[in-house]
C-alpha cells in the first residue's frame, strides 16, 4: 500500500466534534429514499412463492396457468437461473437459496416468482402455480441434527476436518479446532473446575427496513439495480456471477438503509428480480414482506455450547475448552468456526482448545449478524467465568483482570497479540461508579467482556473541490451508521475547512472504483483512510495551483492549517491562499481540483469491550427489566463521538433483545411460528434504560488518526452480562438464551423442586 | 526465512504440517511459494485466507513485508456483520 497509514499524534479541529448528520433532515421529514421508495415508469410488481414445507423434494413445478393469467408478464423458477457457479460451493449455496432447485430446504424457501402489472395479479398468479412436493423428514434443532437418527439434509455432505474422512453423510458439515498447550495437563493442575452446557436460540438481525429492490434489464444486455444493501459493489459482483452478466453492464445504486447489521451483506431476492425483469423486458420491483424477511432472510445461528474452565485458587486459569455447535441453515459455512476463534480471545491462556461444529438444519441460510457468532460464544464463556469467580470467591472483574490478554499474549485463535485494549476496558469497569452502586431487592448485576476481529478492505474515494471552495466527497461504502458525517469531518480536518463545506454522497457502482461492503466495522475505518489519502492528493494539486497563482516554484509552497503558504522570505509577505481562493482560480490554473484514492485498508486491529448491567426480575411472573446498562469500549479515536456512542448503544440494545426475548419458534411441522414483530419481540425504547457509554481512545497504530472500527463489538458482551445479572437476581444459573419469563419461572421452579 | 503456521483446516492440504518454512520477504511471495509447494492450497489462498503478521491481520495487502523472525500465521478470512 503506497499510502502511509501509520498513526501520527496530532491536534484535531473537526474530528471529535458532534455536528448534525447531513442525512438527518431527510430522514426525519420522510424525504430520504429507502429501498422501497424507488419506482420506475412501467414497473411490474414481483411476488415470490415459498415452500410451506421444512424439507421437501420438488418433483415438478407447473407455471402454465400462472403465466397465462392476464397481467402476468413473467414467471421464473430455478430453470431461469441456470447454474453458472462453476463448482464454487459458496456461490451455489447463494443461488440455491435464492431459488430452490431440487429440494426446498426450509419453510419459506423460494420455489418460484411472478412479475405482474399489480400486486393483486401477482398474488393471484402465485396461487395458480402447482408445485408437486415429496415431503421429507426435517430437523430444525441444532443438537437433534447431530444425532445419528436425524434426517440428513444433504447426502453429499461428509464431515470435513476429521480424519479418517467419514464414509457416511452427516449434518455436521465441518469440524474446526483452535488452541494451544495441553488442556489435560492444565485441568489436572486446576483447584476449581466449572463445566456447563449452554444454548442460544436463533435470532434475526431485526432491521426495520425489509429487503427491497427495483431491477431493470435492457435487451442490450445492460441492467440497473436499485437496492437496499450494505454493499452495492459486492451485490453487483454476486448478481453478475449468478446471472451471467458482465460486471460493467450492471449498475447498482444503493438506497438509504434502514438497518442491516450483516443481514444486507447477502443477496436474497435481487437475482430473482433481475431474472424476472430479464424475462419480462420491464422494470420489476420486489419488496419482501416482514414475514418473508423472517422466514427467508438472514437469521443468525442457534447454538449449543459446552464450556469447561479450570483455575487455581488464586484465580489463574490453568486450562479452558469449549465445543461449539452452530446451526448453519441448509448450507455449510463457518459460523461455529468463528465462535471457536473468538470464545476465549479475551484471555491469556496457557492451555486452551476450542472445537467448532457446523450443523445443517432445515432453517433459513444463516447470515452474518454484527460480530457474527461471537455473542453466543461469549455468552457461554463469560457465564462460566462468572461461575468460576463465585466458586473461587473472587470478584468477577478481578478474575478477568487476573487472566486478561495483553500485548505478547498468544490469542486462543492463534497469533500473538500486539497492543490491545481489553485490559483498559476492565480497569475502567472496575473504577466505574456503576460497579459499586447499590442494588435493590430482586436486582442483580452482571458484567462481561467481548471480542471481535474488525477488518478493513478495498476502498475507493473521490474528493472534488468545487469552484466555490466547497467539497464533494464521493464514497463507495454504504452509510449504515452515520459515516457520511464522520467522513465529512475527516475531509474537513485534513483540508482545514468547515464541516459544513463538505457534502458526502454514496456513489453508485458505475461512478467509482470497487469498494468492499460496509461490514466488519470497516466503514469509517477504511473510508476515512481513503478520504485522508484523497484529501492529501487534492492538497498536493492545490499546492501546485497556488504556485501557479503566485508564479513561484511549487517546491516553495507548503500547506498548513488549510492554506497554501509561500515558504521563506524570497517571495515577500504573501498572504496565505485558502481553499476557496485556490478553487476560484481553478479554471485558469489547470481546471478542476480533485483528489482520488484507491487503497486496501488493512491493520484494523482487534476490538474489545466490557459491559455492566443491572437487571430486576419479578419472581412472580418471570418478567425482567434492565434498570442500568454501561458500555465501555475502545474506539481508537472517536471521529464523531455521538455516532460512536450510538453504535455502542445500538449493539447493547440488540444484545438485550437477543438475551431476554428474541427467538425463532418452530412448530412440530418445521414451520416458523412467529414471523412478525408482534410475536418476535425486539426491544422498543420503553423497554430500555438510557444506555451509558464510556469511550476509551487508545490510538490504533495502523490508522493516521488512530481510528478503530466500532460497529460490531458492542453486541458481543450483552448476552453474557445479562445472563450473569439475571442469574444473580434469581439465584439460579441461567443457561438458555433468551432468558424469557417462562424460562426464568421454569428455572425458579426447578430450583425450588431440587 | 519465515515459519508459517497453518490453521487446522489447511494442514491436510500441506502434507499435514502445522508449520512450514518459507523463504519470503512479502505476503505475496509467501503465498505464491506456498501454492507452488502445495498445489492444494491454491484454492484456499484465493479468497479464503488472511495472514497474521506479529498479531496484525492482513486480508488484502499482499505487499506487506515480513520482518525477520516475524510470527506469521495463515488464518481464515472472516466475514463481518
Amino acid at each position: 500500500m503506497s499510502f502511509d497509514s501509520a498513526y501520527q499524534s496530532r491536534k484535531f479541529n473537526s474530528v471529535g466534534t458532534r455536528p448534525l448528520r447531513p442525512d438527518g433532515v431527510d430522514k426525519v421529514t420522510g424525504r430520504a429514499r429507502y429501498g422501497a421508495d424507488f419506482n420506475m415508469p412501467g414497473q411490474l410488481v414481483a411476488r415470490v412463492l415459498r415452500s410451506p414445507h421444512a424439507h421437501a423434494r420438488i418433483k415438478s413445478i407447473d407455471t402454465t396457468r400462472a403465466a397465462s393469467l392476464k397481467g402476468v408478464k413473467a414467471v421464473v423458477t430455478a430453470a431461469d437461473l441456470p447454474d453458472l457457479t462453476d463448482g464454487d460451493a459458496s456461490l451455489f449455496a447463494i443461488l440455491d437459496n435464492c431459488m430452490a432447485r431440487t429440494k426446498a430446504m426450509y419453510d419459506g424457501h423460494a420455489v418460484a416468482a411472478v412479475a405482474a402489472i399489480d400486486e393483486k395479479t401477482a398474488k393471484a398468479a402465485l396461487k395458480l402455480i402447482a408445485v408437486d412436493y415429496e415431503v421429507l423428514p426435517h430437523v430444525v434443532d441444532v443438537d437433534e441434527a447431530t444425532r445419528p437418527e436425524a434426517p440428513v439434509l444433504n447426502e453429499t455432505v461428509f464431515t470435513q476436518g476429521v480424519e479418517p474422512a467419514p464414509t457416511t453423510p452427516s449434518n455436521v458439515a465441518n469440524r474446526s479446532e483452535f488452541g494451544h498447550g495441553d488442556i489435560a495437563a492444565g485441568f489436572a493442575q486446576a483447584d476449581v473446575i466449572v463445566e456447563r452446557s449452554y444454548k442460544t436460540e436463533q435470532t434475526h438481525q431485526g432491521y426495520i427496513e425489509p429487503h427491497a429492490c427495483v431491477a431493470n434489464c435492457s435487451p442490450d444486455g445492460t441492467a440497473d439495480l436499485w437496492v437496499c444493501t450494505q454493499g452495492h459493489f459486492v451485490f453487483r459482483q454476486t448478481c453478475s456471477d449468478l446471472l451471467g452478466l458482465e460486471v460493467s453492464k450492471l449498475r447498482v445504486t444503493s438506497s438509504e438503509i434502514g438497518g442491516g447489521f450483516g443481514g444486507k451483506t447477502h443477496v436474497w431476492a435481487e437475482p430473482v428480480a433481475l431474472a424476472l425483469s430479464r424475462k419480462a423486458g420491464r422494470p420489476v420491483k420486489l419488496v419482501m414482506s416482514r414475514a418473508e424477511v423472517f422466514r427467508a432472510s438472514g437469521p443468525t445461528s442457534a447454538t449449543s455450547i459446552d464450556v469447561k474452565i479450570g483455575a487455581g485458587k488464586d484465580g489463574t486459569i490453568t486450562a479452558a475448552s469449549a465445543t461449539l455447535r452452530y446451526s448453519n441453515g441448509p448450507y455449510a459455512d463457518m459460523w461455529a468456526e468463528l465462535g471457536a476463534m473468538t470464545s476465549f480471545a479475551c484471555y491469556d491462556l496457557e492451555n486452551v482448545k476450542t472445537v467448532g461444529l457446523e450443523v445443517l438444519v432445515n432453517r433459513p441460510k444463516v447470515a452474518a449478524y454484527r460480530a457474527p457468532s461471537a455473542p453466543m460464544a461469549a455468552f457461554a464463556v463469560e457465564s462460566a467465568m462468572d461461575e468460576l469467580a463465585a466458586k473461587i470467591g473472587m470478584d468477577a472483574v478481578d478474575l478477568r483482570i487476573k487472566n486478561v490478554a495483553k500485548e505478547g499474549s498468544r490469542s486462543s485463535y492463534g497469533p500473538v497479540y500486539g497492543p490491545i485494549g481489553i485490559g483498559p476496558t476492565l480497569e475502567a469497569a472496575k473504577a466505574h461508579p456503576h460497579m459499586s452502586a447499590p442494588l435493590r431487592k430482586n436486582q442483580g448485576r452482571g458484567m462481561a467482556c467481548g471480542f471481535w476481529f474488525n477488518f478493513g478492505g478495498q476502498t475507493c474515494t473521490d474528493l472534488n473541490v468545487n469552484a466555490d471552495g466547497t467539497v464533494s466527497l464521493a464514497v463507495g461504502t454504504v452509510d449504515v451508521g452515520g459515516s457520511r458525517a464522520s467522513l465529512s469531518l475527516i475531509a474537513a480536518e485534513e483540508l482545514g475547512i468547515p464541516y459544513e463545506d463538505v457534502k458526502a454522497v454514496v456513489s453508485d457502482t458505475a461512478t467509482l472504483g470497487y469498494n468492499d461492503m460496509t461490514d466488519g466495522s470497516r466503514g469509517t475505518f477504511s473510508t476515512s483512510m481513503a478520504t485522508i489519502s484523497a484529501a492529501r492528493n487534492a492538497i498536493e494539486v492545490m499546492r501546485k495551483r497556488a504556485a501557479l497563482m503566485w508564479e513561484i516554484p511549487p517546491e516553495d509552497v507548503y500547506w498548513e492549517d488549510g492554506h497554501a503558504h509561500a515558504a521563506g522570505t524570497r517571495h515577500g509577505n504573501r498572504a496565505p491562499l485558502s481553499v476557496k481562493e485556490i478553487a476560484a482560480e481553478a479554471a485558469n490554473t489547470g481546471g478542476p481540483v480533485a483528489g482520488h484514492s484507491e487503497l486496501v485498508a488493512d491493520g484494523a486491529g482487534v476490538s474489545f469491550a466490557t459491559h455492566i448491567c443491572d437487571i430486576e426480575v419479578d419472581p412472580e411472573t418471570g418478567s425482567s427489566r434492565v434498570v442500568r446498562y454501561t458500555v465501555i469500549q475502545d474506539a481508537g479515536k472517536a471521529v464523531h463521538p455521538a455516532y460512536v456512542e450510538g453504535q455502542y448503544q445500538g449493539g447493547a440494545a440488540q444484545g438485550i433483545g437477543w438475551a431476554l426475548n428474541e427467538e425463532y419458534i418452530y412448530g412440530e411441522d418445521g414451520r416458523l411460528q412467529n414471523p412478525g414483530f408482534l410475536d418476535y419481540r425486539i426491544p422498543v425504547c420503553s423497554d430500555l434504560p438510557m444506555i451509558d457509554t464510556q469511550i476509551l481512545e487508545i490510538p490504533n497504530p495502523n490508522h493516521p488518526y488512530g481510528v478503530r472500527g466500532v460497529g460490531e463489538t458492542s453486541i458481543v458482551p450483552p448476552l453474557a452480562a445479562i445472563a450473569n445479572a439475571v442469574s444473580k437476581a434469581v439465584g439460579v444459573r441461567m443457561t438458555h438464551i433468551p432468558i424469557s419469563p417462562p424460562r426464568i419461572l421454569a428455572a425458579l421452579s426447578d430450583d425450588k423442586g431440587s | 526465512m519465515v515459519d508459517v503456521t497453518l490453521w487446522s483446516g489447511l494442514r491436510p492440504l500441506a502434507d499435514h504440517q502445522e508449520v512450514v518454512h518459507v523463504e519470503a520477504r512479502t505476503i505475496r511471495e509467501l503465498l505464491r511459494k506456498l501454492a507452488e509447494r502445495y498445489p492444494g492450497l491454491r484454492d484456499p489462498i484465493r479468497g479464503q485466507v488472511a495472514v497474521a503478521v506479529d498479531g496484525v491481520i492482513f486480508r488484502d495487502d499482499w505487499s506487506q513485508e515480513l520482518p525477520e523472525d516475524a510470527e506469521v500465521m495463515l488464518i481464515r478470512r472472516i466475514p463481518g456483520g
